[in-house]
């Protein structure tokens, strides 16, 4: 049993390579090859106009200035985190992961309520005398991305920064580097490292927003890409143009992310390292109060629309009742039911995919591959894969009696780029550990796996899974495309309340649709953690 | 909701132990939510027809069309309700309907008559700038005083190409002002706070406070009297006309059970369909009630004149104003 | 001098006792099981451990209340001494100022710590172009240009080959005995141990560990404590099958 039949080391192991290939075709085929399908579904050719290229002008710039403040500002936040221990940091490392978790509906009712023409910060400008601000256009589309990817970043540098062995920060304690000098010393080749993947990220991320560049964008003079191909594939039904709008964003995110590669030291450990580094540098004073005005401006920044939407909705709860509660909890339970299948789709798409990327470790060519193939859905439209999926299902079957388990699928493929990210690192660690020691003893199948990744991987697929729970719980999704009043998902519902002017139900069943999202992200991570 | 959910298994179950005939009615959803016409309609149609009636929500009125293209001739519905007549020539474009057949009552009461073979109309209003006269004491008087207002005098809209209302604030414009529509745009641009996708969305950006007036219906004061007891909600009388929105249902051509669907479509124009629209719908009925329209109607404006377009020049004049509203307002 | 008394150090639930004291120009090895401490001794000396209690002094300074970078002390890591993005002469130039930038008499200060380290013209190199043992040398070429009394080495040569790390051992005293700097050394290689002037042994206790303070290394090894003896196993030597 000492010996085994391929030599593991080299070639790739036949189950990684089936399991991991039959994910990346899944995947494809719901990505690139919904676009396919839909361009075969035309009726006509529908060449780009004006408009369209003005969306993509819009695109481009909203995500560059997106990506490059929530960069920026994440380097004095992720800064501050990373040298200073004070009671409630933990609590503020949660609150970093909210926005994310946030389901954008309710993201941008609370950007409105501080940002918006009668919300805080304008009413506090009346007071002072000075004009209220329009937040609509650009501005509040930036605004909500830098809501939602402040953290997103701040949490990459912050695994840069763990990412730095604890001896150097000692090593520079003792030497007495400090302020600029430490920066230069230690600090800027974490962030150089982690800045440009960060930047790519959050670029992709906002070069697909829809609902955000929707509800804040002001109208077509600030349309996202992903909002003129609903126009397109949902309104006019012009599905020629629809695939080619889908074809320009994925050029847009492939160059992104060509650009990040490019541009990106080796890539930084994985979500499930530790963030809490002991320092001995920052006691100065200037050093304490830039740290001070940091995070207390994310506070502010953070936790004032979570505050905004808290204020509404808890109010909205006592709308929950009769028939409306009932309705809100049914929703909720069909919510439940889609996030947790799409949690279970995205395990089974995410794990064989990030162990065919840990796999080819020594293929970079070809680990880049996969990685890019696993990045696809970033850069999807899921209103092309939901008409693809409509266009080829609806001759075998009613879409609107599957809509629940399609919702599922498409928030699956979406939540995958994320669980690949935070897995693959954790298996190509743990295979650099105890992989050849497992091959030695001659382990294969689910006991090498056993032996060699379960414990290693607790943690990091409870975060993942978390997320996509979340994500998914909170996704409108495609089931707006085959939606059956009969049986709304709750953010279906939410809309549906507030289409019949029950506007106090809808903030109440937002304030649910929160709940939910962050319990099933807790439940999951809690799982993983081990409690 | 709990009554209609609890209503459709039972129906569903129903309809899989006898062999009653289901009716599919594809309609937009903001019809079908709780406190909105559709739970209130099927058990009263169902006690008639002794069939089994089950609604489909897709998105906005504008969805409806995309879907049906979307779908082709397989469409598993047998009733389309819920469009507009700014949307009806592209509707009977797909060839996808059947002519209603049926004679009109005699108590229909739509502005401007009725004709068309394909679709019938179930409720209509105007469309008309809803304000808060403690907000805004000053309301404009008029589209032309609208454009000469004072700064703060802002609107939101909706997008003409997801949403009706926004359809119809687009020929709106361009029946008063014709080849000036563009122009007329760029003076209402900076006063638009923004545009919205769907009705509600604007309308609750108003009420929030967002802007002085929302592109709303003459009739949405009597749902803030009706519901809220508020009476500080009211909208805006043109002098220079506001424009109409009649909205209509259809049967498809597919239908493999027209009969019903006609007498779904009869149904619709009967008293008991048409007394449920003011206070569940906020619009009024396409016929004259017996009993007339609830109290909280009384006091609304009514425009002297009323602007539309035939259904059938809709679609050029849309294609061409939309081209020109994109470039204004992408600019 | 590095003088440890009556110290107690507590991390989490564990808790280090230690009396330790290494006269100038000595090296003091310390030897034990993993887990008794070894590391939370130096930490402690170095400032990057909280002392509850006991006395630790380096030079005749308390050191009670310095930072890191004002005590009379360098420590050296395993590994990790250098900033990889760092040429090896501004990595040793850090010894004399923390700023990067460096007069021209600084560089020959430099130069002559390289060459004493067997570096010479290996100055413009990254660290990730150095061997292990080049890496530790550069790092020892930066204690020598920091000057301090005190020199903790934690594990130096732990991932160094035998001979290689005999040679360093030879390095170390040939550097630190004729400044009279105290050298206090862990490390779990007996070998290592026995050539030091002076031996400590880290037992593990309920609670932690505890050093009984040093004692000359052969008479250590002559008459080891139990503790010592079951470390060393069979002599030190080979191994007996289980």
């Amino acid at each position: 049993m000492a010996r085994r039949d391929e030599p593991v080391t080299e070639a790739l192991p036949r189950r990684v390579a089936l399991t991991g290939g039959a994910a990346l075709v899944l995947l494809l085929a719901l990505t690139l090859g919904s676009v396919a399908v839909v361009a075969l579904r035309a009726e006509r050719a529908g060449a780009l106009g004006p408009a369209d290229w003005r969306a993509l002008s819009f695109t481009l710039r909203q995500a560059f200035w997106s990506a490059a403040l929530s960069t920026a500002f994440a380097i004095p936040l992720a800064r501050a985190l990373a040298r200073r221990r004070f009671p409630g940091r933990a609590a503020l490392t949660t609150l970093l992961g909210a926005p994310f978790l946030l389901p954008s509906i309710i993201a941008i009712l609370g950007v409105i309520a501080v940002w918006g023409r009668s919300g805080w910060v304008s009413e506090a400008l009346m007071a002072a005398g000075l004009a209220r601000l329009n937040v609509y256009g650009m501005p509040g589309v930036l605004i909500a991305h830098v809501f939602f990817n402040l953290p997103l970043a701040t949490r990459l540098m912050l695994q840069a920064y763990a990412a730095v062995p604890p001896e150097r920060w000692r090593i520079a304690a003792q030497l007495g580097v400090e302020g600029r000098a430490l920066f230069r010393l230690l600090e800027w080749p974490a962030i150089r490292a982690a800045a440009p993947g960060a930047f790519a990220l959050v670029f992709s991320i906002c070069a697909t927003s829809f609902a955000i560049a929707l509800a804040l964008g002001g109208g077509p003079r600030a349309t996202t890409l992903e909002v003129a191909i609903y126009e397109a594939a949902a309104v006019s039904f012009d599905l020629d143009r629809a695939a080619r709008l889908a074809a320009v964003q994925f050029a847009v995110c492939a160059a992104a992310a060509l650009a990040a590669l490019a541009l990106a030291a080796p890539p930084a450990a994985g979500f499930g390292v530790r963030l809490c580094v002991e320092r001995w540098d920052g006691r100065g004073r200037a050093a304490r109060a830039a740290d001070a005005l940091a995070l207390a401006l994310a506070i502010l920044f953070l936790a004032l629309p979570l505050a905004g939407v808290a204020a509404r909705g808890v109010a909205g709860l006592g709308a929950l009742t009769g028939a409306a509660g009932a309705a809100v909890w049914a929703a909720a339970g069909r919510s439940l039911a889609v996030a947790l299948g799409s949690t279970l789709l995205t395990a089974l798409l995410a794990l064989p995919l990030a162990a065919l990327v840990a796999a080819l470790d020594r293929r970079p060519f070809a680990a880049r591959l996969a990685e890019a193939g696993a990045l696809t859905p970033l850069a999807a439209s899921p209103f092309v894969i939901g008409v693809a999926l409509f266009v080829v299902l609806r001759p075998v079957a009613d879409p609107a009696a599957l809509a629940l388990p399609l919702t599922a699928l498409v928030n699956a493929a979406m939540a995958t780029p994320f669980a690949v990210r935070i897995l693959a690192p954790a298996i190509r660690d743990a295979e650099a550990d105890h992989g050849r020691l497992a091959d030695s003893l001659g382990l294969s199948g689910w006991t090498r796996t056993r032996a060699v990744h379960v414990g290693r991987l607790r943690a990091p697929l409870g975060f993942a899974l978390g997320l996509a729970a979340a994500l998914s719980a909170g996704d409108l999704g495609v089931i707006a495309l085959f939606s059956r009043p009969d049986a709304p998902t709750l953010p279906l519902l939410m809309h549906l309340l507030a289409g019949s002017r029950n506007v106090d139900a809808a903030f109440g069943a937002a304030f649910v649709l929160t709940g939910l999202a962050f319990a099933l992200f807790l439940g999951f991570d809690r799982l993983g953690r081990g409690r | 909701m709990l009554r209609l959910l609890s209503g459709l298994i039972l129906a569903a179950s129903a309809a899989a132990a006898d062999d009653r005939p289901v009716l599919t009615v594809y309609t937009y959803e903001a019809f079908l939510s709780e406190g909105s016409p559709g739970p209130a309609v099927r058990p009263l149609f169902e006690a008639e027809c002794d069939c089994v009636l089950r609604f489909v929500g897709v998105g906005d009125g504008a969805d409806l069309v995309a879907r049906l293209r979307l779908e082709g001739p397989g469409a598993e519905a047998d009733v389309v309700l819920g469009l507009d007549t700014n949307l009806t020539a592209a509707a009977a474009a797909t060839g996808l309907f059947a002519p209603h057949g049926l004679p009109l009552p005699e108590a229909l009461a739509v502005p401007g008559g009725w004709d068309d073979p394909l679709f019938l109309p179930f409720d209509w209003s105007w469309l008309a700038f809803v304000y808060d006269e403690t907000r805004l004491p000053e309301p404009p008087t008029s589209f032309a005083d609208l454009l000469d207002a004072p700064d703060d005098v802002t609107i939101v809209v909706q997008d003409p190409r997801t949403s009706t209302p926004g359809l119809g604030l687009l020929m709106w414009v361009k029946h008063l002002y014709g080849d000036e529509a563009a122009s007329v745009w760029e003076r209402l641009a900076p006063r638009i706070v923004t545009v919205t996708r769907s009705w509600w969305e604007a309308y609750s950006a108003f009420l929030a406070g967002e802007a002085a007036m929302a592109l709303s219906w003459s009739t949405s004061p009597a749902w803030h009297r009706h519901v809220q007891d508020d009476d500080t909600k009211r909208a805006a009388l043109f002098d220079d006309g506001h424009y109409l929105q009649i909205e209509v249902a259809g049967v498809l051509a597919s239908s493999r059970q027209p009969e019903l669907a006609r007498r779904f479509l009869a149904f619709m124009l009967s008293e008991p369909f048409q007394s449920l629209l003011p206070t569940t719908h906020w619009m009024y009925p396409a016929i004259a009630l017996q009993d007339g329209l609830p109290p909280a109607y009384d006091g609304l404006i009514a425009p002297e004149t009323s602007r539309l377009f035939p259904s059938e020049d809709v679609p050029a004049i849309r294609e061409a104003a939309l081209a020109e509203w994109l470039d204004v307002m992408s600019r | 001098m590095i003088a440890v008394e009556g110290l107690r150090v507590r991390a989490g639930g564990f808790l280090l006792e230690a009396d330790v004291v290494v006269p100038a120009g000595a090296l003091c090895a310390v030897i034990g099981p993993s887990g008794a401490g070894k590391s939370t001794l130096l930490a402690a000396v170095a400032g990057f451990a909280p002392v509850e209690a006991g006395r630790v002094s380096a030079a005749g300074r308390d050191l009670a209340g310095l930072a890191p970078a004002e005590r009379p002390v360098t420590l050296l890591f395993q590994e990790n001494n250098l900033f990889p993005h760092l040429t090896v002469a501004r990595n040793v130039g850090l010894g004399l100022r923390p700023s990067l930038s460096l007069t021209r008499p600084e560089r020959a200060r430099v130069d002559a710590a390289l060459a004493e380290t067997g570096l010479e013209g290996l100055g413009e190199r990254l660290p990730e172009q150095l061997s292990g043992g080049q890496r530790q040398r550069a790092a020892l070429a930066r204690a020598l240009l920091r000057d301090r009394p005190a020199l903790l080495l934690d594990e130096p040569f732990a991932a160094l080959g035998p001979g290689l790390r005999a040679e360093m051992m030879a390095l170390v005293e040939r550097l630190t005995a004729p400044r009279g700097i105290a050298v206090l050394m862990v490390t779990h290689h007996p070998d290592e141990a026995r050539r030091a002037d002076l031996a400590a042994f880290c037992a593990l206790t309920a609670q932690g560990g505890r050093i009984d303070g040093a004692r000359p290394a052969a008479a250590l090894f002559a008459d080891p404590p139990a503790g010592l003896a079951a470390y060393l196993g069979d002599a030190g030597g080979d191994l007996a099958p289980r």
